[in-house]
């Protein structure tokens, strides 16, 4: 199971390469280059350097004193991505791809971004390594993460706002891959989730694997033994997967996934691929999908613009089928009380996609006693603090 | 031999060159596509390429983006398209391709597709995202039913990639003028003629041009390098800017304005 995906970047019948096909010979060339650096010591060695001198890994495995009290079951460790340099997971991906396309001899890059944090984290490595930046955005994400748009732009990108569909992540990736299509010689496409095309879903699982590779030795060290559960919330996928991976061939720890429950049960009230979702083909690859009858995509809600995505990677589908991971989602009314009540057990305010894991894990921990969870805290919520003033007036008073 | 081999054969044997006219079916109401059909078919449309609008259609710009759109907006699925094929049918023998995105096509099913497609008389099918290597099944199921399956070859692609092009195309293979998305371009790309001739060498299939053709102009530039050029974003401009009654006439206007470009054929 390990050695997924084959040479067509298939994860059993998942994933593939879907793009027209002006994209086919860039898509090969990527790969190309990305397996001669993946194998190159000083690629690997220079990324390692950055990682932990501009990045700030390893990240701590923090130990929950008092949401484990409070919960009364199981003992639940943290694993703190939420304090890397840009205050997200993402900055680990777009690293090893900035590498990669300096690497490559391009002198442009474009990514697309939903919250805001894989954009900043790319308008980042960009002013690190000196690469002109261009950051598609849905219109809508744009004005509830506001913030980060302004983080960007400091940061010198251009942040070019996407009216088309429901205006959010899915339409970002359109524009990016449309900009892709149009400027394929000198630009980089640095996509920040395990999505899309091969070789993005293996290549950027491979960039965030660190994270489970640090949390199995750190609790190993803590505890003496693996955890019961590993738990991560999946928008795309790829701080799940990247915690995942380390664990895949341990049995006994149980892999939990949890999406955007959203607002309601119906199509266009949720983004649980799970929930309704068949698989399809989007933006390069084939993975469960929600859409219509007719092969629509359908529009998603999350209050989490990160998790606000049709499509789930198609590694996590292929860890689903196979019953190696389970898949549950969160709902937003969830999500926004775990925020608040991980804020006050432990002082650690979350983004709100990582609320979803944390809302999940009040749900299983008071009867699991005697159990050890990590739960991926994949970003922090500085972000998220215009929703949350929006969600918790009282502690507002105007 | 599918009416685009026919046609293919015909304007060979009377040394003419090929429109192909490029709609989204549906746009603005499936009621209407027929009628816009037989008005570019007069204006001398050789082969109609029916698009079925998708919700995040990656390869397209904003004009065929809007199309979608509209034609979504107005109910149409690929069934509905299926449907338009039919009616068209009733009255014409213009060769129909079908251009579409994968995810309808998966969602219907691909045998069930190839079955449906043939019966409403469609000659071809192209999918914007599926590349040859993921077409295996999808070439089988067409085939069978005897539907041609056309692949684009763009000029970012590399030798071996060209000749995976031409084992999978029947019909002809489509080539694309230059990378970006589709829509209206001033000048053509010089990338054109490279690619013909990389085309040349792995196929004898005839080869039609597309992407960012919007003039006689342009028509006439590529119309001595290849067997057909294809227009699609300057007449769905036409379609979005005169809903009016008087549509069909404009789009019949413009078509033979856009084949005059091949200058006098017999």
């Amino acid at each position: 199971m390990i050695a997924q995906p084959d040479s067509g970047g298939h994860f059993g019948p998942y994933g593939g390469r879907y793009v027209p096909e002006v994209l086919m010979a860039p898509i090969e060339e990527l790969e190309r280059a990305y397996l001669e650096a993946r194998d190159d010591p000083a690629f690997q060695s220079e990324l390692a350097g950055l990682l932990r001198n501009y990045a700030g890994r390893p990240t701590p495995l923090y130990f929950a004193k008092r949401l484990s009290a409070s919960l009364g079951g199981a003992r639940i460790y943290l694993k703190r991505e939420d304090l890397l340099h840009t205050g997200a997971h993402k900055i680990n991906n777009c690293l090893g791809q900035a590498l990669l396309a300096r690497r490559m001899g391009k002198r442009r890059i474009i990514a697309e971004t939903g919250a805001g944090q894989h954009g900043v984290a790319t308008a980042t490595v960009c002013a690190l390594l000196g690469f002109e930046c261009v950051v598609y955005m849905g219109e809508e994400d744009m004005r509830r993460q506001r913030l980060n748009v302004f983080r960007m732009r400091m940061l010198g990108a251009r942040v070019e706002g996407v009216a088309t569909g429901s205006a959010t992540l899915k339409d970002a990736i359109s524009e990016a891959m449309r900009d892709w299509v149009t400027n394929v010689g000198d630009t980089y496409y640095l996509l920040g989730s395990a999505l899309g095309s091969h070789p993005y879903p293996m290549m950027v699982r491979d960039f965030h694997r660190v994270i489970g590779e640090e949390a199995r030795g750190q609790i190993l060290e803590a505890e003496g033994r693996l955890p019961d559960a590993a738990i991560a919330c999946v928008g795309g996928g790829s701080n799940a997967i990247g915690l995942f991976h380390a664990f895949i061939g341990d049995p006994g720890v149980a892999l939990i996934g949890v999406e955007a429950g959203g607002r309601g049960e119906a199509l266009g009230e949720h983004a649980a691929r799970y929930r309704g979702g068949a698989p399809g083909v989007l933006q390069g690859a084939y993975s469960y999908l929600l859409q219509d009858e007719n092969g629509q995509v359908a529009l998603t809600h999350s209050v989490s613009a990160g998790l606000d995505y049709a499509m789930i990677g198609p590694e996590h589908a292929w860890l689903r089928d196979q019953g190696r991971a389970e898949y549950l989602a969160a709902s937003d009314a969830e999500a926004l009380d775990a925020a608040r009540r991980l804020s006050r057990t432990e002082g650690i305010l979350p983004a709100l996609e990582s609320a979803h894991a944390v809302a999940e894990t009040i749900k299983r921990a008071p009867s699991a006693a005697g159990e050890i969870f990590i739960v991926n805290l994949s970003g922090r919520g500085d972000k998220d603090i215009d929703i949350y003033r929006e969600n918790f007036k009282e502690l507002d008073p105007q | 031999m599918t009416r685009i081999g026919l046609l293919f054969e015909r304007l060979k044997r009377e040394n003419r060159k090929g429109l192909i006219a490029y709609l989204t079916a549906g746009d603005p109401t499936p009621a209407r596509t027929p009628s816009l059909v037989h008005a570019l078919e007069r204006g001398g449309a050789d082969l109609i390429e029916l698009g079925v609008p998708f919700s995040d259609p990656i390869a397209d710009g904003p004009v065929i983006q809007r199309a979608g759109e509209r034609a979504l907006q107005a109910g149409t699925s690929l069934r509905t398209v299926l449907d338009i094929a039919c009616r068209i049918r009733e009255t014409s023998q213009v060769p129909l391709l079908l251009f579409t995105y994968l995810n309808p096509v998966v969602r219907y099913g691909l045998d069930r597709l190839a079955e449906d497609a043939a019966a409403a008389g469609i000659d071809g099918c192209l999918l914007t995202d599926a590349s040859v290597e993921e077409a295996e099944a999808y070439a089988a199921a067409m085939h069978r039913h005897n539907i041609d399956t056309v692949f684009l070859a763009a000029p970012t692609s590399t030798p071996r990639r060209l000749e995976l092009v031409a084992r999978y195309s029947t019909g002809f293979v489509y080539l694309v003028s230059r990378t970006g998305v589709t829509g209206e371009r001033d000048s053509l790309s010089a990338s054109v003629a490279p690619l013909v001739n990389s085309m040349r060498e792995v196929t004898d299939l005839p080869l039609a041009v597309g992407f960012g053709i919007s003039k006689p102009e342009h028509v006439a530039e590529l119309g001595h390098q290849v067997e057909a050029v294809v227009v699609g974003s300057a007449l769905v401009r036409i379609i979005e800017q005169h809903p009016g009654p008087e549509l069909e006439q404009r789009l019949e206007e413009f078509t033979r304005s856009l084949k005059s470009g091949f200058g006098a054929q017999a």
